[in-house]
C-alpha cells in the first residue's frame, strides 16, 4: 500500500510505534499477553461472558459498580505500584558513574505514568467505588438518582485506563510528570504520542467522574429516606457529598485545561505557548484550581470512613458530629483557596504568597478539629482492634505528621527551599497513602462483609497492615532527610554517593510495601476459600451503627424491602436498642431500573475516539464520534427504563434471610 | 418526605413505610440538570477568566476594535434573545397540552438558533478570511475558544431540539418528554445567559479597549 493510504488509516501508528527497542516493555507486553490470554481464555472455557455481560458489564445497580470501581482500583494499583517500585531500584541503582537499568526516555514515563494512574486510576475508582456502594445504602435509598449514568460513569473511568495501559504498548506515555506542565508538554518539545495519551485518558475517565459526581449528589439529595434530614446523615454521606461537591465544581476546570492544551497542541493556538502572547503560568494556576480540591477529593471521603470505623469499634456515638460536619464543610470551601501554594516560586510577588500560605495553615484547624473528634471519640470507649480500625490508628499516626509537614510547606520562604525537592514527594506521599490509601484499606476490611456475607481473614490483613505500615516508613522517611539535603525530584541519575544509603532504605520500604500488596491479594483469595468460617449471616458483623447493616449481606438488589424511617444519627444503633422487629409479611412489587448496555458501548466508542485523536486517525475518529451521538440518541427513544420485582421474589429472598437469622440464633 | 415520621397508634416508633410509594419518574432530574448546568457554568467561567488574562495579548497582531463589526453581533444577540422568548412561547403551549402549537414554536426556536451560528460561523470566516486566525495571538485563541465553546453548546441545544421534536411529534407530551422539554429550556436560556457576558464582555469591552 502507499504511504499515503497507510498514513490515512493509521495517521501516524506505524510498527515503529511499537516500542520494540525496551525489552523491559517487551517482556511486560508477553507476561500482560500471555495472563490476558490466559483469562480470556478462562472465561471463554466456563462460559462465563455471557453471565459477565448480563450480571455486571450492563448492571445499573450500584453495588456491583462500587464493587467493578473497587476491582478496577486494585487492578491499576499493581501497574501504578510497579512503576514505583522501578523507579525505587533506578534510584538506588544509579550511583557512582551507573545509569541504573532504565533510560531517560523510559523514566520519565514511569513517573509520569505513576502519578496519573495512582491519582486518577486507583485513588479516584477506589473512593468512587466505596462512595456508590455504600451512601445509598447509608440513606436507605434503592439505588443512585441516575442509574444508567453511574454505569456509564464507571465504563468511561474504565475508557481512561485503558487508554493509559495501551500506552504502555502502543506508542509512549508522556515524559511531562503528572500533571504535564507546558511549555514541556507543548508539540514543539513534545512531539510525540505521550502527551496526547494523556490527555485523552484524562479527558474520557474526567467525564465519568463529573457525571458520578452531579448523580451521588443527587442521590444525597434526594433519596435520603424519611427522617433522615441534614444532620442525621451518616458522617461517611456528608464527606461523600462535600466530595462530589468538589468533583462537579473543579473537575470541569481540568477538562478546560486539557482542551486548551489540546488545542494548543492540535490547532496551533497560543494560550501556553511562549510567544504570540501565551501565558505558561495560565495553565499552572489552571491546573491547580482543579488539583488542589482534587487532593480533598481524595481525602474526605477517607475522613468520613474513619469516623464510621472508630465510632463503631470504640462502641460510641462518634463524638462532635456537627463539629465533624462543619469542618468538612469548611475544608470543602477552603479548598479552593490555597492552590498557589504549588507555586509559590512563581514570584507572584510576597502579598500573594502570603495570603496562599494563611489560607493554606487554616485548613490545619479543621483537620485537627477532626482529629481530636476521633481521639475523644475513642476516649473511654470500649476499643476492638480489628483490621479497619488498626488502619484508622495508622492513619492518625500517618497523617498528623503528614500534615505537619504540610503545614511546614505553608510557609512561603521554606517553601522556597523545598519546592520540588523530595521532602515534598515524601509529604504528599505521607497524607495521600496515610491518608486516601490507609482509608481506601479500612473502608474495604469494614465494608466486606457487607458486600459479601464473609469477613476478610484477619492474619493475612495484620500481614499486609504491617508491611504496609512499616513500608511505608522506611520508603518515605528518608525521602524528607533527602529533601532537606536538596535533592530534587524526577532525578534518574546522581552525582553524590553519600546520599545513595537513604535511596536503598527508601527501595527496601518499597519492597515492604510490596509484600504488603501481596499479602492482601493473599487476604482476599484466602477469605474466598475459608469464605465458610468466615461468613457474617446477620448482616450486622461489627455490630455497627448506621443503616447499611440493618438489611443483609450481600443486601438484596432492591437494599431494603421496606424503605427504613430513621429517627437518630446512629439509624441502626437506635433501631437495635429500641426493639426493632423486622418485617416478615406485607412485601409488595419493588419498582427497579433496567439493566443496559448503552453505557459500555458509549465509553467504548469514547475511547475509540480517544484512541484515534492520539494517533491523528481522523477517520475513526469522526466514525467513533458519529456512534456515540447516533448510539446516545438512539438510547433516549427508550422509555421504558425500569421493572417491577414481584412481590413473590421479594417474599422469596426475604424469607431465605428469615431461615437464615433463625439459624444463627 | 417527613410527614410519614410520627409515632403509631400505639406509640411504638415506626422503623420503616409499610406503605411506600416510590419516588415518582424524573424526582430527580431537574436538581440533577441544574448541577450539570453549573458545572458546564464553570466551564464559561474558566474560558472567561482565560480570555480576561489573554485577551489584551494581541502579539502585534488585530485588536478587537479593529475586527469586531458590533451592528452584525446586535443582530446577532437579538436572534439568540428572540430565540429565547419563542423558546419560552413553546413552554407556555406545552403547559396548555398543544402539541403542533408547542411544535411550531420549537421549529422557530430552531431556525433563530441556527440563524445564530450561521451569522457567527459568518463572523468567523470573514476573520480567519482577514488574517485573524486563532493561531494569530492568544487574544485570537481566547476569544474563538470562548465564542466557539458557546456556539458549540447552541448547536449541541439545536440537535436535541430536533431529537425532541421527532419525539414530542411520535409520542406526544407525555410527561417524559415534557420533563426533557423543561431540561432543554434551562439548557437554552443558560446559553442565553452565557451570551449576554460573551457580548458584553468580549465585544463591547473589547470595541471599547
Amino acid at each position: 500500500m502507499s504511504p499515503d493510504l497507510l498514513k490515512l488509516i493509521f495517521g501516524r501508528l506505524g510498527l515503529e510505534s511499537l516500542p520494540l527497542h525496551e525489552p523491559i516493555v517487551v517482556g511486560t507486553f508477553v507476561v500482560v499477553a500471555l495472563g490476558g490470554a490466559a483469562l480470556l481464555g478462562a472465561l471463554t472455557y466456563f462460559r462465563l461472558w455471557g453471565y459477565l455481560w448480563r450480571e455486571w458489564f450492563t448492571t445499573v445497580d450500584h453495588k456491583r459498580i462500587g464493587i467493578m470501581y473497587m476491582i478496577l482500583g486494585i487492578v491499576m494499583l499493581l501497574r501504578g505500584f510497579a512503576d514505583a517500585l522501578m523507579m525505587r531500584g533506578q534510584q538506588m541503582l544509579a550511583f557512582n558513574g551507573s545509569e541504573g537499568y532504565l533510560n531517560a526516555h523510559h523514566y520519565d514515563q514511569i513517573f509520569t505514568a505513576h502519578g496519573v494512574i495512582m491519582i486518577f486510576f486507583v485513588a479516584m475508582p477506589l473512593v468512587t467505588g466505596l462512595m456508590n456502594y455504600v451512601v445509598p445504602l447509608q440513606i436507605g435509598a434503592r439505588d443512585v438518582s441516575f442509574p444508567f449514568l453511574n454505569n456509564f460513569s464507571f465504563w468511561m473511568t474504565v475508557g481512561g485506563a485503558v487508554l493509559v495501559m495501551a500506552s504502555l504498548f502502543i506508542g509512549e506515555f508522556a515524559r511531562t510528570g503528572w500533571l504535564a506542565y507546558p511549555p514541556l508538554s507543548n508539540i514543539g518539545y513534545s512531539p510525540d504520542v505521550g502527551v496526547d495519551y494523556y490527555i485523552w485518558a484524562l479527558q474520557v475517565a474526567g467525564v465519568g467522574t463529573t457525571l458520578s459526581g452531579i448523580n451521588l449528589i443527587c442521590t444525597i439529595v434526594k433519596l435520603r429516606c424519611p427522617g433522615m434530614t441534614m444532620m442525621k446523615m451518616p458522617v461517611f454521606t456528608w464527606t461523600s457529598l462535600c466530595t462530589n461537591v468538589l468533583i462537579v465544581a473543579s473537575f470541569p476546570v481540568l477538562t478546560v485545561v486539557l482542551a486548551l492544551l489540546s488545542l494548543d497542541r492540535y490547532v496551533g493556538t497560543n494560550f501556553f505557548t511562549n510567544d504570540f502572547g501565551g501565558s505558561p503560568m495560565m495553565y499552572v494556576n489552571l491546573i491547580w484550581i482543579w488539583g488542589h480540591p482534587e487532593v480533598y477529593i481524595l481525602v474526605l471521603p477517607a475522613f468520613g470512613i474513619f469516623s464510621e470505623v472508630t465510632s463503631t469499634f470504640s462502641g460510641k456515638r462518634l463524638f462532635g458530629y456537627t463539629s465533624m460536619v462543619y469542618a468538612t464543610v469548611v475544608i470543602t470551601i477552603l479548598s479552593y483557596l490555597v492552590w498557589l501554594h504549588h507555586f509559590f516560586t512563581m514570584g507572584s510577588g510576597a502579598s500573594v504568597n502570603s495570603f496562599f500560605g494563611i489560607t493554606t495553615m487554616i485548613i490545619s484547624i479543621p483537620t485537627g478539629a477532626k482529629m481530636f473528634n476521633w481521639l475523644f471519640t475513642m476516649y473511654r470507649g470500649r476499643i476492638r482492634y480489628e483490621l479497619p480500625m488498626m488502619w484508622t490508628i495508622a492513619f492518625m499516626l500517618t497523617f498528623v505528621i503528614g500534615g505537619m509537614t504540610g503545614v511546614l510547606l505553608a510557609v512561603p520562604p521554606a517553601d522556597f527551599v523545598l519546592h520540588n525537592s523530595l521532602f515534598l514527594i515524601a509529604h504528599f506521599h505521607n497524607v495521600i497513602i496515610g491518608g486516601v490509601v490507609f482509608g481506601a484499606f479500612a473502608g474495604i476490611n469494614y465494608w466486606f462483609p457487607k458486600a459479601f456475607g464473609f469477613k476478610l481473614d484477619p492474619f493475612w490483613g495484620k500481614m499486609s497492615f504491617w508491611f504496609w505500615v512499616t513500608g511505608f516508613y522506611l520508603a518515605f522517611m528518608p525521602l524528607y532527610v533527602l529533601g532537606l539535603m536538596g535533592v530534587t525530584r524526577r532525578l534518574r541519575v546522581f552525582d553524590d554517593p553519600s546520599l545513595q544509603i537513604w535511596f536503598v532504605i527508601a527501595a527496601i520500604g518499597a519492597v515492604f510495601v510490596f509484600i504488603g500488596i501481596l499479602a492482601m491479594l493473599m487476604q482476599f483469595a484466602v477469605s474466598l476459600l475459608k469464605r465458610e468460617q468466615l461468613k457474617d449471616v446477620t448482616g450486622d458483623p461489627w455490630d455497627a451503627r448506621t443503616l447499611e447493616w440493618a438489611t443483609s449481606s450481600p443486601p438484596p438488589d432492591y437494599n431494603f424491602a421496606f424503605t427504613p424511617v430513621v429517627h437518630d444519627n446512629d439509624a441502626w444503633w437506635d433501631m437495635k436498642r429500641r426493639g426493632y422487629q423486622r418485617p416478615l409479611t406485607g412485601f409488595k412489587p419493588i419498582h427497579m431500573p433496567s439493566s443496559t448496555g448503552t453505557g459500555i458501548i458509549l465509553a467504548g466508542f469514547a475511547t475509540a475516539m480517544g484512541f484515534a485523536l492520539v494517533w491523528y486517525m481522523w477517520w475513526l475518529a469522526a466514525l467513533s464520534f458519529i456512534a456515540m451521538l447516533a448510539v446516545g440518541i438512539g438510547h433516549t427513544f427508550n422509555y421504558h427504563r425500569d421493572f417491577d420485582i414481584p412481590a413473590d421474589d421479594v417474599i422469596r429472598t426475604e424469607d431465605a434471610r428469615t431461615k437464615l437469622l433463625a439459624g444463627a440464633k | 418526605m417527613t410527614a410519614a415520621v410520627h409515632p403509631s397508634q400505639t406509640g411504638e416508633p415506626v422503623f420503616y413505610l409499610a406503605d411506600e410509594h416510590p419516588h415518582p419518574e424524573g424526582w430527580s432530574t431537574s436538581l440533577g440538570f441544574w448541577i450539570y448546568l453549573m458545572s458546564d457554568c464553570l466551564i464559561f467561567a474558566i474560558l472567561f477568566a482565560t480570555y480576561g488574562v489573554l485577551g489584551g495579548n494581541y502579539a502585534a497582531g488585530p485588536a478587537p476594535k479593529d475586527l469586531f463589526d458590533l451592528t452584525l453581533v446586535a443582530v446577532n444577540t437579538s436572534m439568540l434573545l428572540l430565540s429565547s422568548i419563542t423558546y419560552g412561547f413553546a413552554m407556555l403551549t406545552m403547559q396548555q397540552n398543544k402539541v403542533a402549537q408547542t411544535q411550531a414554536w420549537l421549529a422557530i426556536t430552531g431556525l433563530f438558533g441556527a440563524a445564530f451560528i450561521g451569522i457567527e460561523l459568518f463572523e468567523f470566516a470573514h476573520m480567519i478570511h482577514e488574517g485573524a486566525t486563532p493561531q494569530r495571538s492568544a487574544f485570537l485563541s481566547a476569544f474563538f475558544t470562548l465564542v466557539g465553546t458557546h456556539g458549540l453548546h447552541v448547536t449541541c441545544g439545536l440537535i436535541w431540539l430536533v431529537t425532541l421534536m421527532v419525539q414530542v411529534g411520535k409520542f406526544g407530551l407525555i410527561e417524559a418528554n415534557r420533563r426533557r422539554l423543561m431540561c432543554l429550556s434551562m439548557f437554552w436560556h443558560f446559553l442565553d445567559v452565557v451570551w449576554i457576558g460573551v457580548f458584553t464582555f468580549v465585544y463591547l469591552l473589547g470595541v471599547l479597549r
